[in-house]
C-alpha cells in the first residue's frame, strides 16, 4: 500500500523521509515539485498526482506537505485519512506539527512512523497505544534522560493492543478522576448582500478529555439529541446504544480525543450571532473608494461575542486605507492586500464600525467586484444550536469523578458576500 | 569517556541529534576528511561498552537515515548490537537493518540468528517484533527461513503475533512470489481466525497475494461481516472492498428484478413503499427475486460504519452500497447525506446549499462543487442555483470563473425554461473586462445558439462588434465561426465583418486564420456579389501564410468553391457541404465515463487503470450454491464466543443479539464465553431490553417476504424435539438470531458433542430424555463435569416436578442435582427443557445411577461417561508440550501404529476427529506432519498429552502420555476408533 513518506516544507526542501519497502529515490518528488510551482496557493496543489512509475499522494497540514508514493491501486482516502493521522499523531506527541518540531525529534518520529505502519498497512494507529510503545517528549524526562543515559522507549511492553479495548491501556491511575468535555460549534454561513442568509450550517465536534482510573464506562445523554443530524463516532463509541437510546456510551481512551463530530444542517434554522452593515465603494474616477463597516449584535441568547474579526481580501489595486475604527484597531498588509479589524468585544450599547477611505493605483480601473467579509468571533458558554449535555454517568468503577461541560461557538467559514447581479 | 568528551566537542557541547550531517553529502568533498572522522567517531561510540553511547550513536545515525543521508558504511558496526540489550538501541539497530540489509545482504546474515532466537521468545511482543523485522529484511536467501517463521507464527497462541504474520505474508511474496502456493495455505489458515486483530491483515495479504482465490472466503464471510465492525478502521476498508467483489461474484443483482414488472412501475425511486407493493405482487405471480440472507447480512453489517470518523471506512461504504444495494434502498439517501458532509461527490437535492462554494476553497475542490450543483440542478432549483453561479463568476479565481461559465452553459442545455436567462446573462458577460471572462463566455454562447440560431440574431450581432476588442483566439474563432454559420440572419454585418478581418489576416493566429477562411467560403456562397472580391483576397493571403495547414485550407476551398473550367461536380454541391445543418453540440461534464471504475479507487479518481486494480466484476446471471458459505458448527461456537468490544448489532434486521449487548462489555466478555445471555449490563437496563425486543419483532415482520422460506425451514427444526441439529445452527449463526431459548451456552457444544439418550420416549411413557457433556466449565464446582440434559414431552399429559432422586455412586463419586423443572405443556412447541447437572466421576468411567421422578412415575437411569469427556483442555505451548512429554515416559506412554481413515487424511479432519473423541486442545506445532493436543483430567488434574504423527500413504502413529495408565489405554482405544472409522 503506503510505499514511502516524504516531508517537505514550504520551501521544497526534503527534511525527512521514509520507505517500508524497497527504497524509492527522493527523486520521484520531482513531479510533485513540478507540480507545486505551477499552482498558486499550496492548497491548490491536487492530492493525487500520476508519475510513470508511482502515484503520488499528499496532504497540506501545518505549512508541511505530507507526500506518500504509491504503487499500485489504493483507496486514496485511506492514504489521506492516514497521513491525517499521522499529522495528528505528531500534534499530539509534540504540541504541534510544524517543521521545526519534527526536526528536533527527529528519531522519535521516525520510530512512530515505523510503529504506525508496517510493509505499507497500518499497524497501530492508536494514539493511547503508540504512547506505551514510544514516550512522548517532555522536558522534564529530557533532563532525566541526559542525566542518566534513560530513554524515551517504553520498557514495558504495551498491553493496549491485545487487551479488548485496543484504544484503552490497562492499569490508568489518577488521584483526581476528572472527565472534561467541550462542546465547541462552528458556525459555516454566507450571507448576500442584503444580509439575508443564503446559507448556514453547524459543524458541532464533542472534545474530551478524560482522566479517569481503571476501565470506566461512561454514558453521555443529551437533553435535545434529535438536533443532531449526522454524526461520526470515535470508534469507542457503541453505534446501537445511539441509535436505540440516542446516548453515547463508551469506554474513553485515555487521555485527550474527539468523541465525536456532528452537523446541524441548513434545514434546522441557524442562528445568526451578528449582523453586519457594510458599504465598500470604489469610484470610477480619482482612484479612491469608501468603506463603511458597522457590526451589531443580533440572536447572541444574552452571551457576550468575544474575539470578534473582520478580514477583508480587498483588490489588488487597493494601495492603502486610511480609517477610523470606534473599538479595536485595524491593520491592512499591503503586499497581500488583506485588510484586518480586531475589534474584540462585541459592546451592544456601543456598536463598532469602521470607515474611512481607500486609495488606489493611479489610472488603474475600478475592481469589478467588492470584496467579501470573513468574520471571526467567539461567544463562551454557548452552543448555538442549543444542544446540552445532560448527564454523564458513569459505570464500571466505583469512585466519583470529577464532570464538567464547557460549551462555545465559534465562527467558522463566515463569509458575507457583495452580490450583484449579472 | 573520551569518545564521548571529543563528540562534545565536535558538537560544540549541544547534544541536539537534530544537527544536520553536513559532511556526508558527497558534493561537498572538501570536507570529506573531516567526514570521514566523524563516522569514525561514531563508530567508536557503537564499540564502547556504554549503552548510553551506542544509544547517542543510534540516534544520530538513524538521523541521518530520516534525512536521507547515506550511513551504509557503518553497518558493520551497527550490525554487532543486534544483540544489544538495552531496548532502545536494539530498536534503533532494527531500524537501521531494515534500511541498509538490501544493500549488505552477506552482513545482514549475521544478524538472522538473532532474530530466530527472538522468535521463541515467551514474550509475544517479542516474537512479534523479530518476526516483523525478519520479514522486512529484503534477502532472498533467507526465503525459507522466512516461510518457516511465517508458518510457525500463523498458528502462535498471541493474536498480535497471528496479526504479524498476515503482516509478513505480503513481504515475503514481493521478495519470492514462487513461495505463492504455501502461502496461500497459511492465509487459508489465518482466513479463519477469529480476532478481530488478525482479520484486517489477512484479508490486505489477501488481496496482495491471491485475490483471485475467491473460494477461500466462502467459509469465512459470515464471520468476516460480523466480525467487521470491530475491526479495525483500516482492515475495515480493505474489508469492504474485497466483500464488495465478493458479492458481486456471488449474489444476484437485486436491481435486476425491476425489470420484470418495470411496465406498470414509475421509475420514481422515493416511493418506496408502492414499490414493496409491487415487490410484493410480482412475488406473487412470478418466481420472485429473494435477496440472499447473506447479501443482507453483508449490507446490514456495513451499514453501521457510515457513521465511523475514518473518511475512507466512510467510502468504503458508499461504494459498497453503490455496488451492491438496491436501488431503492433507503439507506442509499442516508447514504449520501452522509457523504455530503465528508467527500464532494453526493447527489442529493436537499443537501443542496452544502455544495455552496466558498471564496476559500481550494479550486479543485471548487471545480468539484460546481460539477455536483451542475448535476443537481433541475427545473426547480435552477434559479437558485443560478444565483450562486452570478457570484462566482465575480471570484477572482480565473480558472474558477471559466469553469462556473461553462456550468451555466451546461445547465441551459440541460434545461430549456432557463435557456433564454442563461444567454442573456453570458451576453452582459461579454462586455466584462477581463478577457478570459469574455472568451469563456463566447464559446459557451457559441455552443448555446447552435441549439436555436433564428431568435437570436440580435446576440449574434453584438458578438460581431466584440471582435474588435477580444483577442483571445479561441474566442474571435467562435465568433467568426457563429457569423459565417449564421450568416443568413445577419446578411449586412457579415461581410463587413470579413472586411475588418481580411485586414487583419495576417497578425492572427492560426486558428482565427482558418476560421476566417471558413467565414469567406460561407459567405462567398450566400451572397457572392458583395464578397467575391474579399474572399479572393484572403485566399491569396492565406496561400502564402507559413502555416501549412492553412495553405492546404485555402487550396481546398478555392478548388471547391470557386468555379473553373477544370472544376468537377463537387463545387455543386459546395453550398450543401458547408452550410449543411450541424447538430447542436452536447456540453457534457469532463466526469462522465468514469463510472466503470470502482468507486472510491485510485482508478476512478485517476480514470485510469493503476497498477493491481481489480476489475470489479459483473453480476452473475445465476446464483452460485450459497450452501458453500455454510460453516461447520465448530466455528460457529468460538464466533460467537469471541469477544466484542463494540456492539455487534446493526440498526435494522434481526440478529440484535441480546448477548451482544452484554459483552460489548469487556468485563463481562472476560468471563467464559458461553456466560453472555445472562449478564445484560445494569446499566442497559430493562429499556434497551424491551426496546430491542420491540425491534426484533418488527424485523421479523420486515423480513417476512424474503425470509419466509428459511423462516418455515426453522419452526420446522424448532418443533423437533431433538437437539439442534447442525443445519439449524448454521442457520441461526449465518442470522446470528438468538432465541431465548438457544442461549449460546447451549448452542455452542451441539456439533462436535455426541448426544447420548438417557430416557427413551417408550419407556419413558412420551417423556425422552437426551443427555451431552457440554464441555463447558461447571462453575459451582470446577471437578465436575457439566452434563447437559434434554427433556422432551412428547406424551399428551403434563408432565411436572421432574427431579432427581436416589442416587446411586461408586464411592468418592459426587453429583451435584439439577434443580426441579416446572410444568412440561405437551402442545408447546418449545416442550423442551433443558438442565445441567454435574458429576465428579473420580477421573473413572463408571457409571452414576440415578432415579429420574416426574409427579407420577420414577425412571432408573444411569449415566456413563466416555473417557474422553473426563478431561478439560489446557494450553501449551510447543516447548513446554515437549518437556512435558519428556516427564511422562516408559509406562505412561502408550503408542499404537494405525492407518488412517480415507477422509481423514488431512490435518484439519484429524484435529476435528480427535478432538470430537476427547475434549483437548490443539497445541501449536512447526511441523504439519504432527498434531500435538493437551488436557488435564477434571478431578486429579494429570496431563493427558496426544500426539498424531502422519506418514505417507495415511500410515500413522498415535502416541498418549498420562500419568494415569487406565486412562491413557482407554483414551488410545477411543482415539484409534476415531481416526481409523
Amino acid at each position: 500500500m503506503i510505499h514511502s513518506l516524504f516531508l517537505i516544507n514550504h520551501s521544497g526542501d526534503i527534511f525527512l523521509e521514509k520507505h517500508w519497502k524497497s527504497v524509492i529515490s527522493r527523486s520521484v518528488c520531482d513531479y510533485f515539485f513540478e507540480v507545486k510551482e505551477k499552482a498558486v496557493d499550496p492548497e491548490n496543489v491536487p492530492p493525487v498526482l500520476q508519475t510513470p512509475h508511482h502515484y503520488l499522494i499528499s496532504i497540506y497540514r501545518g505549512k508541511l506537505f505530507f507526500l506518500s508514493v504509491v504503487q499500485t491501486e489504493v483507496p486514496p482516502l485511506f492514504v489521506i485519512e492516514f497521513l491525517h493521522r499521522v499529522a495528528d499523531t505528531f500534534q499530539d506527541y509534540f504540541g504541534e506539527c510544524s517543521e521545526g518540531v519534527i526536526k528536533d525529534n527527529l528519531v522519535t518520529v521516525y520510530e512512530l512512523l515505523e510503529e504506525m505502519l508496517d510493509n505499507g498497512f497500518p499497524l497501530a494507529t492508536e494514539s493511547n497505544v503508540l504512547k506505551e510503545m514510544i514516550r512522548p517528549p517532555n522536558i522534564l524526562r529530557s533532563v532525566v534522560n541526559t542525566l542518566t543515559g534513560g530513554s524515551n522507549v517504553g520498557d514495558t511492553l504495551p498491553t493496549g493492543q491485545l487487551s479488548n479495548v485496543p484504544w484503552r491501556r490497562a492499569g490508568v491511575k489518577y488521584t483526581n478522576n476528572e472527565a472534561y468535555f467541550d462542546v465547541v460549534e462552528e458556525i459555516d454561513a454566507i450571507l448576500d448582500k442584503s444580509g439575508t442568509t443564503v446559507f448556514a450550517e453547524i459543524q458541532g465536534v464533542v472534545e474530551a478529555c478524560v482522566r479517569l482510573t481503571g476501565m470506566p464506562d461512561l454514558t453521555l445523554s443529551f437533553m435535545n439529541p434529535r438536533l443532531l443530524d449526522d454524526m461520526s463516532f470515535h470508534p469507542c463509541v457503541r453505534f446501537k446504544r445511539w441509535e436505540s437510546e440516542r446516548v453515547l456510551s463508551f469506554i474513553p481512551p485515555d487521555g485527550n480525543f474527539t468523541l465525536m463530530t456532528y452537523h446541524v444542517s441548513s434545514q434546522n434554522l441557524v442562528a445568526i450571532p451578528v449582523y453586519v452593515k457594510q458599504n465598500i465603494n470604489f469610484f470610477e474616477t480619482g482612484s479612491c473608494g469608501r468603506l463603511d463597516i458597522t457590526i451589531g449584535p443580533k440572536q447572541n441568547m444574552g452571551k457576550t461575542v468575544e474575539g470578534l474579526m473582520v478580514t477583508i481580501h480587498m483588490p489588488k489595486v487597493v494601495l492603502s486605507a486610511n480609517l477610523t475604527a470606534t473599538q479595536g484597531n485595524y491593520t491592512y498588509d499591503l503586499t497581500t492586500k488583506v485588510l484586518v479589524w480586531d475589534i474584540g468585544k462585541l459592546n451592544p450599547q456601543k456598536l463598532p464600525n469602521l470607515r474611512g477611505s481607500l486609495s488606489m493605483q493611479a489610472g488603474a480601473p475600478k475592481p469589478e467586484e467588492n470584496p467579501s467579509l470573513n468574520i471571526d468571533l467567539k461567544i463562551q458558554q454557548l452552543a448555538i444550536s442549543g444542544l446540552k449535555v445532560s448527564r454523564l454517568d458513569m459505570y464500571g468503577e466505583k469512585y466519583k469523578p470529577f464532570k464538567g461541560v464547557k460549551y462555545l461557538t465559534k465562527a467558522g467559514k463566515f463569509q458575507r458576500l457583495s452580490l450583484s447581479f449579472l | 569517556m573520551s569518545a564521548s568528551s571529543a563528540f562534545n566537542d565536535e558538537k560544540g557541547g549541544s547534544s541536539s541529534v537534530g544537527e544536520p550531517e553536513y559532511g556526508h553529502d558527497p558534493a561537498s568533498g572538501g570536507i570529506f576528511s573531516s567526514d570521514y572522522k566523524r563516522h569514525d567517531d561514531l563508530k567508536e561510540m557503537l564499540d564502547s561498552n556504554k549503552d548510553s553511547l551506542k544509544l547517542e550513536a543510534m540516534k544520530r545515525i538513524v538521523a541521518m537515515i530520516a534525512r536521507g543521508k547515506n550511513a551504509s558504511d557503518l553497518f558493520p558496526a551497527v550490525v554487532k548490537n543486534v544483540a544489544c540489550k538495552n531496548i532502545e538501541v536494539k530498536k534503533l539497530v532494527y531500524v537501521y537493518l531494515v534500511r541498509y540489509a538490501e544493500e549488505q545482504q552477506d552482513l545482514a546474515l549475521l544478524s538472522i540468528s538473532t532474530f530466530q532466537r527472538g522468535l521463541k521468545d515467551p514474550n509475544q511482543l517479542i516474537r512479534a517484533s523479530a518476526l516483523r523485522v525478519l520479514s522486512s529484511i529484503r534477502v532472498t536467501i533467507i526465503v525459507p527461513i522466512m516461510m518457516l517463521a511465517i508458518k510457525e507464527a500463523a498458528s502462535d497462541m498471541s493474536p498480535y503475533v497471528r496479526k504479524t504474520a498476515a503482516h509478513a505474508i505480503p513481504k515475503l511474496y514481493s521478495l519470492d512470489p514462487e513461495q505463492k502456493d504455501q502461502l496461500i495455505e497459511v492465509i487459508e489458515k489465518l482466513l479463519a481466525d477469529k480476532t478481530t486483530l488478525v482479520a484486517g491483515s489477512v484479508v490486505m495479504a489477501f488481496e496482495e497475494v491471491c485475490p483471485e482465490r475467491i473460494d477461500l472466503i466462502h467459509k469465512n464471510y459470515r464471520k468476516l461481516c460480523n466480525l467487521l465492525i470491530d475491526v479495525e478502521e483500516w482492515g475495515q476498508v480493505v474489508i469492504i472492498n474485497m466483500l464488495t467483489r465478493y458479492a458481486r461474484t456471488q449474489f444476484l443483482n437485486p436491481n435486476i428484478n425491476k425489470t420484470f414488472y418495470g411496465s406498470d412501475e414509475d421509475e420514481d425511486e422515493d416511493e418506496e413503499e408502492k414499490e414493496k407493493k409491487a415487490e410484493v405482487a410480482a412475488m406473487a405471480k412470478r418466481k420472485p427475486y429473494v435477496m440472499d440472507p447473506d447479501h443482507r447480512l453483508l449490507l446490514r453489517n456495513t451499514k453501521p460504519l457510515l457513521q465511523s470518523r475514518n473518511a475512507a471506512v466512510v467510502m468504503a461504504v458508499a461504494q459498497l452500497y453503490f455496488h451492491l444495494a438496491p436501488k431503492a434502498e433507503v439507506a442509499l439517501l442516508i447514504l449520501f447525506e452522509m457523504i455530503s458532509t465528508l467527500y464532494t461527490c453526493g447527489m442529493f437535492e436537499p443537501y443542496l446549499k452544502s455544495f455552496y462554494i466558498r471564496s476559500t476553497d481550494p479550486t479543485q475542490i471548487k471545480v468539484l462543487k460546481l460539477e455536483v450543483l451542475t448535476n443537481l440542478a433541475n427545473e426547480t432549483n435552477i434559479s437558485t442555483i443560478l444565483r450562486e453561479f452570478q457570484t462566482y463568476i465575480k471570484s477572482m479565481d480565473k480558472d474558477f470563473v471559466a469553469a462556473t461559465i461553462q456550468a451555466i452553459g451546461r445547465c441551459a442545455t440541460n434545461i430549456g425554461e432557463v435557456r433564454d436567462t442563461c444567454l442573456n446573462g453570458l451576453v452582459q458577460l461579454l462586455s466584462n473586462r477581463d478577457e478570459l471572462v469574455v472568451a469563456e463566455s463566447v464559446v459557451v454562447i457559441k455552443k448555446l445558439l447552435q441549439m436555436q440560431p433564428e431568435k437570436h440574431s440580435d446576440i449574434i450581432k453584438h458578438m460581431a462588434k466584440l471582435t474588435d476588442n477580444i483577442q483571445v483566439p479561441m474566442a474571435r474563432a467562435s465568433i467568426l465561426w457563429l457569423i459565417g454559420e449564421y450568416c443568413e440572419h445577419v446578411p449586412k454585418i457579415a461581410p463587413d465583418v470579413l472586411r475588418k478581418m481580411a485586414k487583419s489576416f495576417t497578425n492572427e493566429e492560426d486558428i482565427v486564420k482558418l476560421q476566417i477562411i471558413n467565414l469567406a467560403a460561407k459567405l462567398y456562397l450566400t451572397n457572392s456579389k458583395q464578397t467575391k472580391l474579399l474572399t479572393q483576397y484572403v485566399l491569396n493571403l492565406a496561400k502564402y501564410d507559413q502555416n501549412y495547414d492553412i495553405r492546404d485550407r485555402a487550396r481546398f476551398i478555392r478548388q471547391l468553391i470557386v468555379p473553373t473550367e477544370k472544376s468537377g461536380a463537387l463545387s455543386k454541391y459546395a453550398k450543401k457541404l458547408f452550410l449543411a445543418l450541424k447538430p447542436a453540440p452536447v456540453l457534457e461534464s469532463p466526469f462522465k465515463d468514469r463510472d466503470h471504475f470502482q468507486l472510491g479507487s485510485l482508478s476512478h479518481l485517476l480514470n485510469a487503470k493503476a497498477g493491481g486494480y481489480q476489475e470489479l466484476p459483473d453480476w452473475p446471471e445465476a446464483a452460485p450454491d450459497p450452501s458453500v458459505r455454510n460453516v461447520e458448527v465448530k466455528e460457529s461456537v468460538r464466533a460467537v464466543g469471541t469477544v466484542t468490544y463494540r456492539d455487534t448489532g446493526a440498526l435494522w434486521g434481526p440478529q440484535k443479539m441480546e448477548g451482544s449487548e452484554g459483552c460489548s462489555f469487556p468485563r463481562a466478555s472476560d468471563s467464559a464465553s458461553g456466560s453472555e445471555s445472562g449478564s445484560g449490563s445494569e446499566e442497559s437496563g430493562s429499556g434497551s431490553e424491551s426496546e430491542e425486543s420491540e425491534e426484533g419483532s418488527e424485523s421479523e415482520e420486515e423480513e417476512e417476504e424474503e425470509e419466509e422460506k428459511d423462516k418455515k425451514k426453522k419452526k420446522k427444526e424448532l418443533k423437533k424435539p431433538v437437539p439442534e441439529t447442525e443445519s439449524l445452527v448454521t442457520d441461526l449463526e449465518g442470522l446470528s438470531l438468538s432465541d431465548s431459548v438457544l442461549s449460546p451456552a447451549t448452542i455452542a457444544p451441539s456439533s462436535v458433542l455426541k448426544n447420548y439418550e438417557l430416557l427413551h420416549r417408550i419407556t419413558g411413557e412420551g417423556l425422552s430424555v437426551e443427555y451431552c457433556f457440554s464441555r463447558q466449565p461447571f462453575s459451582p464446582d470446577a471437578n465436575m463435569v457439566a452434563v447437559q440434559m434434554q427433556f422432551t414431552n412428547s406424551a399428551t399429559s403434563d408432565t411436572k416436578n421432574l427431579h432427581m432422586e436416589d442416587v446411586k455412586l461408586q464411592s468418592g463419586m459426587r453429583v451435584k442435582e439439577f434443580p426441579e423443572i416446572g410444568e412440561r405443556e405437551p402442545e408447546d412447541i418449545q416442550c423442551t427443557a433443558m438442565a445441567v447437572m454435574g458429576i465428579d466421576f473420580c477421573d473413572s468411567t463408571q457409571a452414576a445411577n440415578f432415579q429420574l421422578c416426574t409427579h407420577t412415575r420414577k425412571f432408573f437411569v444411569s449415566i456413563q461417561p466416555p473417557v474422553g469427556e473426563l478431561m478439560r483442555p489446557i494450553f501449551l505451548t510447543e516447548n513446554e508440550f515437549k518437556k512435558e512429554q519428556g516427564q511422562l515416559m516408559g509406562m505412561n506412554e502408550i503408542t499404537e501404529k494405525l492407518t488412517l481413515d480415507a477422509k481423514c487424511r488431512n490435518e484439519h479432519a484429524i484435529v476435528q476427529r480427535v478432538t470430537t473423541a476427547a475434549n483437548l486442545s490443539r497445541v501449536p506445532c512447526g511441523s504439519d506432519k504432527e498434531c500435538r493436543f493437551a488436557g488435564r483430567t477434571v478431578t486429579s488434574s494429570s496431563l493427558v498429552l496426544v500426539t498424531v504423527a502422519t506418514k505417507e500413504e495415511g500410515a500413522a502413529q498415535l502416541t498418549v502420555n498420562c500419568e494415569k495408565m487406565v486412562i491413557g489405554t482407554m483414551l488410545v482405544k477411543d482415539i484409534l476408533l476415531a481416526l481409523t472409522q
